[in-house]
């Protein structure tokens, strides 16, 4: 060998240089081109930020690290897309801050168990799922029914996300707390919620009580995941889509 | 913080650059707890408030004493003291929540509270990850870098107090991490939950840890670094650049718990487990690679193996990891030329793996019969044993068509676990029983024939977990995929769970096990420490001097 390892070995910082550009170069490799290459993010029809209500759904989801038993990624493997349904594409995550993919099933895929199963199914689960799923492993969240939702930030919430990125205009956010108590009541008006998030954003009670609780945002998160992108007119073969 | 590094020996900078930042840890906490915009951040801005105070009384009860004198002559070792009984602690609570959660999937019915929401497996989970890998690894970590560091440059600590600091900081940290996850507090990436401000104070005090090391490094007599530095500082500087990376977040108030990952989606989770993987590759690998070459040469009192071959596997190791990341998204919506990268990467690092643990292994040449009396010895050498099965099974994982059938599983879960309990368990157990006797100034431990029982009744635990978990994992895999001979999925989703309540309630008596052996250590370490140990001694669990330097 006529390079002397010793040279490393006497001196820390060229060690210590030498340590950073060897670690950095497979990050720089795999990581920055996804931030560039285009066609990482596939072009579909529906994608829309989640609404005020399943933000807050979704923040809860976050925090009972629900994302560690359930996965939102459905491979393309024959018998996961005939269990769950088509697979995942990488657009149906792209205002995912921080993505909830998710790596281990004890529980099965939720990335599309939007109107799978109705409200009150999900209700009656998540306060006791062993009452619907007899040898169901997971926690009961009774505890959700009756808390009220604190959504006092959700604006706050909705401006971070505007600064990475997330297309919510100021109307939106403005708007935010009215937009979430009207998505969880029947018979207020939800012009300003259909115009700002589309006529499929569902408007219902969620099977909760009059107040607008934690249970709530869960329920109208869970009922809308997987079902924004129409598949339709979305065409896998295409050279845009090709990965 | 480059305070502490600049003021020279003797003077009290290094005390008064920590009451410096108490007093601004103290005003901040006042201004987070009275303008705190939800319940559990006003908690934690009282208990950084508490531990402010605590900092603050300790700098100034320590001044008056004259407490802070400086021993160039001396190694600092309270510091390495009190590492070893965090490490002991948290690895108990760690492993405790571990054996909660497994009982969770094994009885949910007993162990699940509907009231008590922060006793939600989804809640303790990351407890269990966080307590085993950051609380009881780091503290190992800290322990033997402190340790080693010293002894193979023959130099005190740099920095005065800056190494009180690192482990006070490092524990204060580990607290608010843990409560914040019990209270909901987390970002929702798995082994990066604790949300931003934690973060940054991590930020702070491993960038003194940096300082630290490196002053100990530029104060050396030896005129080499010995290669066991080289891993511990390949570990603190990637960490820190993965740290960073992966937890960069805007938070929604200043004073609040709440933020949010500024990467979304397909660039997040490659982030992510480009993060996720180094964490094992550089805290689980890199640096316990570290104590396997301090430890097993002094223990065998044999040199490393090969030279070479240190630096072939140091360099090799530390490039080929940093790809490995995407084998975690096979399939996924992540780009299949980077799947491909990170499947390419991960075989290769079957390479460098398997020369650290030949070059681990070797260095017994001429000492293998210590392992028949030496039970320290056997644990550590015990260790890079498993770290070589793990290495293997782990490419073997991560060829896309294995990782079809094991994605998802418990399989998964099987494969950290041999890798944690077998290898990061079992090389910080060896050092512990090393270093105890060495820093108390005790000819041996305690009792070696408990060590005896904690290494079998710990290998017997780990052999059940893996083994369930070998079994519930490839049953679940190829149950999702099973057809009838009709042509339809043959069992639904809930059957492939009811399926594992065997495994599941061996995997729990396999984690008591291992937690059993741990109590015994912390016994044997209690006795060792009180002074009871028999005063006959052989020459085949004879300890060392204290103050040996390692053989180069």
């Amino acid at each position: 060998m006529k390079f002397n390892h010793g040279f490393f070995e006497r001196h820390s910082i060229a060690l210590l240089i030498g340590i950073v550009i060897v670690v950095s170069i497979g990050g720089l490799v795999e990581i920055a081109p996804l931030f560039f290459i285009e066609n990482t993010i596939e072009k579909v029809e529906g994608m829309r930020p989640y609404t005020p209500l399943e933000l807050a759904g979704r923040d809860i989801y976050i925090r009972e690290g629900c994302y560690l038993c359930h996965s939102q990624m459905i491979r393309p493997l024959k018998d996961e897309v005939e269990r769950y349904g088509h697979y995942s594409l990488a657009a149906e995550s792209m205002y995912d801050h921080p993505f909830q993919w998710g790596s281990k099933r004890l529980g099965p895929d939720l990335s599309r168990v939007g109107g799978k199963y109705s409200d009150s199914w999900h209700r009656d689960h998540l306060i006791n799922p062993r009452s619907l799923v007899p040898e169901s492993i997971m926690p009961p969240y009774a505890f959700m029914a009756d808390r009220p939702l604190d959504s006092h930030n959700i604006d706050a919430k909705m401006r971070a996300l505007k600064v990475e990125g997330v297309p919510y205009t100021d109307e939106m956010i403005a708007d935010a707390k009215a937009d979430l108590n009207a998505q969880a009541d029947t018979y207020s008006d939800g012009t300003k919620l259909k115009k700002h998030y589309g006529d499929k954003a569902a408007q219902r009670d969620f099977g909760g009580a009059s107040k607008v609780t934690e249970m709530d945002a869960l329920v109208a998160y869970l009922q809308m995941l997987g079902t924004l992108v129409d598949f339709s007119k979305y065409h896998p073969e295409r050279p845009g889509n090709s990965r | 913080m480059t305070a502490i590094a600049l003021k020279p020996k003797g003077t009290p900078g290094d005390v008064l650059a920590v009451v410096a930042l108490s007093v601004v840890g103290l005003v901040w906490s006042l201004c987070a707890a009275a303008f705190a915009d939800d319940g559990p951040f006003r908690i934690h801005a009282y208990v950084i408030m508490g531990a402010s105070v605590a900092s603050l009384v300790a700098c100034i009860a320590g001044l008056a004493d004259g407490r802070f004198v400086n021993r160039p002559d001396r190694y600092a070792d309270d510091v390495i003291r009190a590492g070893v009984f965090a490490s002991l602690f948290w690895g108990v609570v760690g492993m405790l929540v571990g054996v909660v959660i497994a009982c969770q999937l094994a009885w949910p019915d007993l162990f699940y509270f509907p009231s008590a929401g922060w006793l939600n497996f989804g809640r303790l989970r990351p407890v269990h990850t966080s307590g085993v890998v950051f609380a009881f690894g780091g503290n190992v970590l800290l322990a033997t870098s402190f340790y080693v560091v010293q002894r193979t440059c023959r130099a005190r600590l740099f920095g005065g107090i800056a190494s009180w600091f690192v482990f006070w900081g490092y524990q204060l940290f580990i607290v608010l991490a843990a409560s914040g996850y019990v209270m909901g507090i987390t970002q929702g990436k798995e082994y990066a939950e604790p949300e931003w401000y934690t973060d940054l104070w991590l930020t702070i005090v491993w960038v003194v840890y940096l300082l630290v090391f490196l002053g100990t490094l530029w104060k050396r007599k030896e005129p080499h670094i010995y290669v066991a530095n080289w891993f511990y500082l390949a570990f603190i500087v990637t960490i820190a650049v993965l740290h960073i990376t992966n937890n960069l977040a805007v938070p929604v108030n200043v004073f609040g718990s709440k933020s949010y990952d500024v990467f979304a989606g397909v660039q997040d989770a490659l982030t992510q487990w480009w993060y996720g993987h180094n964490a094992v590759g550089f805290f689980l690998t890199a640096a316990f690679l570290a104590i396997m070459y301090y430890f097993i040469p002094k223990r065998a009192e044999r040199p490393i193996y090969s030279y070479r071959l240190s630096i072939v596997h140091f360099w090799a190791l530390i490039f080929i990891y940093i790809w490995a990341g995407p084998h975690h998204l096979h399939y996924t919506a992540l780009p299949q030329w980077a799947q491909t990268l990170g499947m390419t990467f991960s075989i290769m690092l079957w390479m460098p793996s398997w020369g650290g643990m030949i070059n681990g292994l070797m260095t017994l040449s001429g000492a293998w019969d210590k392992l028949r009396t030496d039970p320290v010895l056997r644990m550590l050498v015990a260790a890079v044993a498993f770290y070589g099965m793990a290495t293997f099974e782990g490419p073997v994982m991560s060829i896309r068509e294995v990782n079809a059938l094991s994605h998802y599983t418990d399989w998964t879960i099987g494969h950290v676990h041999s890798g944690a309990l077998g290898w990061v368990g079992f090389i910080s157990f060896g050092a512990i029983y090393c270093m105890v006797p060495w820093l108390w100034k005790k000819q041996r431990m305690y009792s070696n024939a408990l060590i005896e029982w904690h290494f079998w009744i710990s290998t017997i635990g780990i052999l059940l977990y893996i083994t369930s978990m070998w079994v519930s994992g490839i049953m679940e895999g190829l149950m999702w995929r099973e057809y009838t001979p009709q042509g339809f999925l043959a069992h639904t989703f809930v059957e492939t769970v009811a399926a594992k309540h065997v495994e599941y309630v061996v995997r729990m008596a396999g984690g008591l096990m291992y937690l059993s052996g741990v109590l015994l250590m912390i016994y044997n370490v209690w006795r060792t420490i009180r002074g009871d140990a028999p005063e006959e001694v052989t020459t085949s669990d004879l300890a060392y001097p204290a103050n040996a330097v390692a053989a180069e």
